[in-house]
């Protein structure tokens, strides 16, 4: 990571959409009165949301909008790596994972076509439909290798099928995200040996409990005196 | 109390201290650089590692560690010099080595630390990181590159100042201090950070590259910009006052100083006064000393003792006061006045233009009700304190006067005096905090009882302070106000107030010391302006004799609690200039009516033998103002209470004479005001 | 039968994903089972419960669950308190809470409400790593149903007024540790607090907090339901319970799996992962519990068991059991010269060792990877190591330097090998490679 700077070329305001307004205000309500800062993250996602990126402007409408010092939404659009603090492609944000796990299962050949289709990593492609970053570890090792694109993992990745999911995005076309070769989630591949027991989820287990194991005799009202 | 030992020796603590204050206890230094006891703890530079049993293996952060019963401290351990060593190598792997070009070189706690306690050579072959150059305005000069990362100045800029206007940014070793793109710290208080960085990073832009410490004389004295009396160290070389920085006085200023008091030094060589001038065909000329006092002499003795006078300015010293007021009486004149501003203040006992409280009481108080005052403009370093009160909970402030941003929260309660009068009759909102209140303060600024209806603003205060019980602070802004008030600098018998000697036809001479804060279009008097700059007042005169500004002078303030402090000369007066109360012994001479004191010595004596309060250096009474013989009852006027400061840089002839004051004042005005010029 | 856990006793059914993660299938599957049952015993008894089970924390420092609850306030007093559970799941291996996030959750949001319970909490925050767009979507759904079925929220059937709020990162693997969490939590930078105080006396706005990871509050219900002696039948003293596992790397089928403690690493890989890629002789080191605890061998991996003893025995650890696997034909140090760089790229800059010692660590094994090092570079290195490890605020620098320490505990002399072959043939002088490339 080099040092996180605001893009030189700014717009000259920024405004909320009333969609992000109304959902700027449900994150404020999940917090403490007077805890609003607490939202700044997901403020600055909502202007990721609708801006692409996160502007200059935008961060003084975040500070004024939860009555921060500006100077600490800064620090924080600064902090967060998922913040783009430049435009990004028009089609795909593409964040290939280059950590170990992913790396020894070929993350390598992925940022190779990447460079090879957009040029270097962190910069808009010349077409301006692409930006291509190498990121840290996104949590999904055992699907290895995967990109998120656009907020969402496609996963088992290979540089072929890569390339065309890439070149599906440029044509507007995504396919829906996952991995790539069929797994169910994170079972083996060709599907898992365990979990086959129909009982787990024919209902056998629903069957009301009608007492705890190791229970103390049943004193109704203990939760609520508890809250008194 | 509960028992430590520190490599050994046992000591005691009080509880809640911390490893680090144990240590120094029992005479260990512990290195730091993040650490800073007036501010939040960071833990962050670990160099205050130190070996703690019980407890983990491992070195523990000496600065954030809370010291336990029986606890066994090592500072000089294998463990404890490795860890040293080791935070020692971190810091410097990327902190250049630029020294020789470095204004922090001779007083840089990285410098010495890595003496004391760092490695003698580096193992990091690579290449060191740069820091892109920030900008902090005109008065902090950044090389960032040299930033240790420790974040002092974001915590006082956060805390103490209260304009969260620097951070950190970015993360990892790319973690850069920065203000908001480079815009300039707004605070009053911002040079303080220049002390606080431990590196070369945040240093004075004013100063830059201007001597070394070790060139410098260092003359203990106290501050003259507002009436707190901050103590400061002046360093001077020469003839020049280079710098100016805080000394510690807990009582007082504890170790801030506003950036008037630090940046206003380099007006102490502009627009000085260096030779008497004497007005001829409307243009000043320089003369000799002794044309000027038989001029003056001349002037003074063929006038009538009614139909002469005196006005004492705001920076003077005690003695100069003293030797003008001796001087007026003897020619038998009543007109006297330190009032500049009119101040309905002056008649009846001390307490009631002190600031009664004190400063330091001021962590005392529960409830503040402020009147036409501004501290953060009046007594920037004060306000620090009283919003610091304010952070630790449960100070409620209430505000009648112009509202503006305190750095602390407050109710308004009016903008009128009139909010005064309801105040002192209601039973709800404010009215009830008071009522329940244990230690309220009322403090009334120096805008608020000059004007025409001073009097009965003051009256309508202390008539809410005394419905209350709160005590009677005034927020002096004239470091010399409170002495002359002590001193009887006043009207006597019949005299004239400052007011009435400037109209039209009052006087036949007026003498000005060091009064530059009046307007003087309508006197008609000869007026005879003894002072440093030449200002409004120098402007004015028809007779200059030239003067010490207070870095060239011994002499005695007596700030706004009733503190007199004993004020150094750091370098002598410019040109032919004297200092003020050998200038009036000379007149007096001239006069034929010389003072009975020969020396600075028997001046103090005369003074201290008139009014024994001056005598009692360095302490603060702390009485209670009778509060029904304060103003008079009458019309407070409808006009909104604003403080007396408007431009905070530019008070005083030192600070207007200041390019850098000048610098801070374009752009506290606003951008407006910069794209108009 | 594959592994030792039996389908009969696995807490997540729906690991996989192929069953209705709502509130529905999380019923018929046996959620919110006897719920109120729980809520009617004490919250001491709870926690007296999960004592017994031998819980230990499964965000990687393997605390003890119960204990942990046992620190808040035993009374409510002015302060609230709150329940944070981290779903910042950013570990390098570890991919197990995204599994229940979006297969599971309401195994989730029931063992906050029983969790809440017991350390007395109204509200509970889930913070979820920003990266978990579609975990938080569902997760945020699963919510939503809980609130409609009357489950959770405020009058719901349990009696346990309980809000549960989800919110999220951006980007920074620091705000996994507990107290940078708090930080990010109220919109700071996620640099980590000084401890003390600690968070069940002070901890988010100041109030007392306790944080628990996702497994370990998504375990809770299905413990009480099946008693603490269930769970502690599985693994070892000291190392009871199932755990999920996630394994990536060279095995031939990687996969997220339940099994139970003290599972040995062999079985796990070759039972549930179609075993290492060329057989298990071509395995060349594992590390067992995420990149932040050192690698073990191929030979050591051959008797450990998936617990927290055996594998601190082999100076390693646990961790979140998130392993990772390296064959013959892996380039290790150049492995943990990318591990370097993570940490370098994660640290929050905050505390000067590890600010300023990740990026020379890194840089380091850099020219360790391609050989260009000096061999009087590697004890340096191995010292500057040291230096940060022990000497942070919080876990990062240790983390950084362990898997450091791994490396070269187990392959210094491939390391060695590696400069002396980049200097054959080479003239020894500065500026050499300068001159070769020209």
């Amino acid at each position: 990571m080099s040092v996180r700077r605001l893009a030189a070329n700014q717009p000259d305001s920024f405004a909320f959409s009333a969609e992000s307004l109304k959902q700027v205000k449900a994150w404020i309500a999940r917090f403490p009165e007077g805890r609003q800062q607490s939202a700044v993250i997901p403020a600055l996602w909502l202007v990721q949301k609708q801006q692409g990126w996160v502007s200059e402007p935008a961060i003084r409408v975040v500070a004024e909008t939860l009555g921060m010092p500006v100077i600490r939404v800064y620090e924080v659009a600064t902090f967060y790596t998922m913040f783009m603090l430049e435009p990004v492609g028009s089609h795909a944000l593409v964040q290939v994972c280059g950590t170990t796990p992913c790396m020894l299962r070929g993350a390598n050949d992925l940022k190779a076509v990447c460079q090879r289709r957009f040029g270097d990593r962190d910069h808009l492609s010349a077409d301006g439909k692409v930006t291509w970053q190498e990121v840290e570890c996104l949590g999904a090792c055992s699907n290895a290798p995967m990109a998120a694109i656009n907020d969402y993992y496609y996963e088992d990745l290979t540089p072929g099928i890569f390339e065309q999911i890439l070149d599906e995005f440029i044509a507007g076309k995504p396919r829906a995200p996952g991995s790539v070769i069929g797994r169910q989630g994170s079972a083996p591949e060709g599907g898992s040996a365990v979990l086959q027991d129909a009982s787990l989820f024919d209902g056998t287990a629903a069957k009301a409990l009608k007492a705890l194991p190791n229970a103390e005799p049943k004193t109704p009202g203990k939760a609520k005196e508890a809250a008194q | 109390m509960p028992k430590a030992k520190v490599n050994g020796v046992e000591v005691e603590f009080e509880p809640g201290m911390t490893v680090l204050q144990v240590a120094e206890l029992a005479g260990e230094e512990i290195p730091r650089f993040c650490y800073h006891e007036r501010l939040s703890i960071a833990g962050n530079c670990r160099m205050c590692l130190v070996e703690v049993k019980p407890g983990p293996p491992k070195p523990q952060a000496s600065c954030a560690l809370p010291a336990a019963d029986n606890q066994e401290i090592f500072t000089n351990t294998p463990m404890v010099k490795k860890a040293r060593e080791g935070v020692m190598e971190f810091l410097l792997i990327n902190h250049p080595l630029d020294c020789p070009i470095c204004d922090q070189g001779g007083e840089c706690d990285l410098q010495d630390q890595a003496v004391g306690y760092g490695r003698d050579g580096s193992r990091f072959a690579l290449n060191k990181r740069a820091v892109e150059e920030k900008a902090m305005g005109p008065l902090i000069n950044t090389v960032m590159t040299r930033c240790i990362q420790c974040t002092r100045c974001v915590r006082f800029i956060t805390e103490v100042a209260g304009v969260a206007e620097i951070g950190l940014i970015s993360r990892g070793e790319d973690v850069e201090i920065t203000t908001y793109l480079g815009s300039a710290v707004t605070s009053e208080l911002s040079g303080n950070v220049i002390d606080l960085c431990p590196v070369g990073a945040l240093t004075s832009k004013p100063y830059a590259f201007n001597a070394r410490p070790w060139e410098l004389k260092k003359t203990e004295t106290v501050d003259v910009m507002d009436a707190m009396g901050a103590a400061i160290r002046v360093d001077s070389r020469g003839p020049a006052v280079l710098r100016v920085l805080p000394r510690v006085n807990e009582d007082v200023n504890e170790e801030w100083i506003s950036d008037k008091t630090r940046f206003a030094v380099d007006g102490l060589s502009r627009q000085r006064l260096d030779s008497p001038f004497i007005r001829e065909n409307g243009r000043l000329r320089p003369a000799t000393w002794a044309e000027a006092l038989s001029v003056a002499s001349a002037r003074l003795s063929s006038a009538k003792p009614e139909r002469i006078g005196a006005i004492a300015g705001d920076l003077q010293d005690a003695e100069s006061l003293k030797a003008t007021l001796d001087l007026f009486r003897t020619l038998g004149s009543a007109n006297t006045d330190c009032r500049q501003d009119g101040m309905a203040l002056g008649a009846g006992p001390r307490e009631s233009w002190l600031f009664n409280a004190g400063i330091s009481g001021l962590e005392d108080i529960d409830v503040l009700l402020l009147v036409g005052t501004n501290p953060r403009f009046e007594a920037p370093v004060l306000n620090a304190r009283l919003r610091r009160r304010w952070l630790s909970g449960d100070l409620q402030v209430g505000m009648v006067g112009s509202a503006a941003d305190l750095t602390y929260d407050f109710d308004h309660l009016g903008e009128t005096a009139s909010a005064l009068t309801a105040l002192a009759k209601a039973r709800s909102g404010f009215a009830k905090v008071l009522k329940g209140a244990k230690a309220p303060a009322l403090v009334i600024g120096a805008g608020a009882l000059s004007g025409p209806h001073g009097a009965a603003v003051a009256h309508a205060a202390a008539q809410v302070a005394k419905a209350f019980g709160m005590s009677w602070n005034v927020l002096h802004t004239a470091a010399s106000r409170v002495g002359g008030l002590d001193m009887g600098f006043l009207p006597g018998e019949g005299g004239l107030d400052a007011r009435a000697m400037t109209a039209k036809g009052a006087l036949d001479v007026l003498f000005l010391l060091g009064a530059d804060e009046i307007d003087l279009s309508a006197s008609d008097a000869f007026r005879i302006y003894l002072g440093s700059h030449g200002d409004a007042g120098a402007h004015a005169a028809d007779l200059i004799l030239p003067a010490a500004a207070y870095t060239e002078k011994d002499g005695l303030y007596v700030n706004l609690e009733g503190r007199v402090q004993m004020g150094q000369r750091a370098v002598f007066p410019k040109g032919e200039a004297r200092e003020d109360w050998t200038i009036l012994r000379a007149l007096s001479e001239h006069l034929g009516k010389t003072l009975p004191y020969d020396s600075l010595d028997q001046l103090r004596s005369r003074l201290f033998a008139d009014h024994p309060s001056f005598g009692q250096i360095d302490w603060a009474p702390r009485g209670q103002a009778d509060l029904s013989a304060i103003g008079v009852a009458g019309e407070v006027g409808d006009a909104p209470l604003s403080s007396g400061v408007k431009a905070f840089h530019l008070t005083n002839p030192v600070a207007r004479a200041s390019v850098t004051m000048a610098e801070c004042a374009a752009l506290a005005a606003g951008p407006a005001k910069l794209a108009a010029e | 039968m594959v592994g030792i856990l039996e389908d009969k006793d696995r807490i997540f059914t729906n690991l996989y994903g192929l069953h209705d993660w709502g509130l529905e299938g999380a019923k018929r599957r046996g959620a919110w089972n006897g719920t109120r049952l729980m809520l009617e015993q004490t919250p001491e008894w709870l926690c007296d419960q999960i004592k017994a089970s031998g819980l230990r924390g499964r965000g990687g420092a393997g605390f003890s669950t119960g204990l942990k609850w046992t620190f808040m306030p035993k009374a409510e007093g002015e302060r609230p308190h709150y329940l944070v559970i981290n779903a910042d799941e950013s570990e390098p291996g570890t991919c197990k809470d995204r599994e229940i996030l979006r297969n599971d959750p309401h195994l989730l949001i029931e063992g906050a409400l029983i969790a809440s319970y017991a350390i007395r909490a109204h509200t509970c925050y889930i913070y979820i790593r920003g990266e978990y767009v579609h975990e938080r979507e569902r997760l945020e759904a699963a919510i939503k149903q809980a609130y409609e079925a009357k489950l959770i929220g405020k009058g719901n059937l349990h009696g346990w007024d309980f809000d549960v709020f989800v919110t999220h990162g951006g980007g920074a693997y620091i705000c996994g540790d507990e107290t940078a969490l708090m930080e990010s939590l109220e919109g700071k930078k996620g640099q980590p607090r000084l401890k003390p105080p600690f968070p069940a006396g002070a901890g988010i706005y100041g109030c007392p907090t306790t944080i628990n990871n996702v497994e370990s509050i998504s375990v809770v219900g299905t413990i009480l339901r099946r008693g603490a002696g269930w769970f502690s039948g599985f693994g070892r003293p000291n190392n009871t319970g199932t755990k999920l596992m996630a394994i990536s790397g060279h095995v031939n089928k990687p996969c997220v799996v339940e099994e139970t403690m003290s599972i040995p690493l062999k079985q796990l890989l070759e039972d549930h992962c179609g075993g290492v890629r060329g057989g298990w002789g071509n395995l060349k080191a594992v590390i067992p519990g995420g990149s932040s605890v050192r690698m073990i061998p191929a030979h050591e991996a051959e008797t450990a068991l998936m617990d927290f003893d055996s594998l601190s025995a082999l100076k390693s650890g646990l961790g979140t059991a998130a392993v990772i696997v390296m064959d013959q034909s892996t380039d290790i140090v150049r492995a943990i010269a990318r591990l370097s760089y993570f940490y370098k790229h994660e640290s929050c800059g905050q505390c000067t060792p590890c600010r300023e010692g990740t990026g020379w660590m890194w840089r380091v094994m850099e020219r360790m990877a391609t050989g260009e090092a000096d061999m009087k570079e590697i004890d340096m290195l191995l010292d500057v190591a040291s230096q940060i490890e022990g000497h942070t605020i919080c876990g990062l620098g240790d983390a950084a330097a362990w898997p450091i320490q791994g490396l070269f505990r187990h392959f210094r002399h491939e390391v060695e090998a590696r400069i002396t072959n980049y200097r054959a043939g080479k003239p020894h002088v500065q500026g050499a490679s300068l001159q070769a490339a020209e």
